[in-house]
């Protein structure tokens, strides 16, 4: 159960191995890679600037993986998000989750990123030819938190 | 009692401050009555606070509701809702 926040890029081949390698009786990866995209609400995207809550961030993604053990038998967990200025082609975060079987490692992981959306205090700043502007946050997000209401 | 408030994103960017030090009148005990003696300083903070915005609270790093109590020494934010990962 890791959280790292941070500027510097990441080798998902790396952080994979390193999470898989720790136990022979971890028989699932599942992972996902959020990436900067090109083209957002019509207009190309030439820089995309990531601002946090620092203590605040970290803990939130820490009780979103306490949560994701708590409800799926999984093994370990990474959460990997950057901050600062990004461009498209970008890697932004990476959710990793081992577990015996793929059943629990492939929902874990999308609760893990559907909980990091709406809960993790990041904003997204995107620059375009016509100047900055935030990223509201998308009702489609929320919509998916309610999948996993208990 | 005294307390810090700090604020993020588009609304740090609307008040043009990023952290503060404030002293609350004894009748400022909740998020609500927090907003509304902060939209008594002007304008943009009247604006901000009109509830024509989403506007979300932490108290202490948790996610609050606006009924939830304010005590001595809190870090209390208010931001935009989130739009990470």
């Amino acid at each position: 159960m890791a959280v790292l926040v941070q500027i510097e890029d990441f080798d998902v081949g790396f952080q994979l191995n390193k999470l898989r390698l720790a136990s022979p009786s971890i028989g699932a990866v599942v992972s996902f890679v959020g990436q900067v995209r090109d083209i957002n609400d019509g207009d190309s995207i030439s820089k995309l600037t990531l601002e946090h809550y620092p203590g605040m961030t970290e803990s939130a993604l820490k009780a979103i993986e306490a949560e994701a053990k708590l409800r799926w038998d999984i093994l370990d967990s990474l959460i990997i998000h950057r901050l600062g200025s990004l461009q498209p082609l970008d890697q932004i975060v990476l959710v990793a989750v081992v577990s015996a079987h793929r059943g629990e490692a492939f929902k874990a992981c999308e609760f893990i990123m559907d909980f990091l959306k709406t809960q993790a205090p990041f904003w997204k700043k995107e620059t375009t030819a016509h100047g900055e502007r935030w990223v509201d946050a998308k009702l489609s997000d929320d919509l998916a938190i309610k999948q996993w209401q208990k | 009692m005294k307390i810090k408030v700090l604020y993020f994103a588009r609304i740090k960017e609307a008040v043009n401050y990023s952290t503060e030090e404030v002293d609350l009148p004894n009748q400022v005990t909740t998020i609500t009555a927090l907003k509304n003696w902060l939209a008594l300083r002007g304008e943009v903070w009247a604006n901000l606070f009109d509830g024509k915005q989403l506007v979300r609270a932490a108290i202490n790093h948790t996610l609050v509701d606006d009924l939830a109590t304010i005590q001595a020494n809190d870090e209390v934010a208010f931001f935009p809702p989130v739009t990470g990962g």
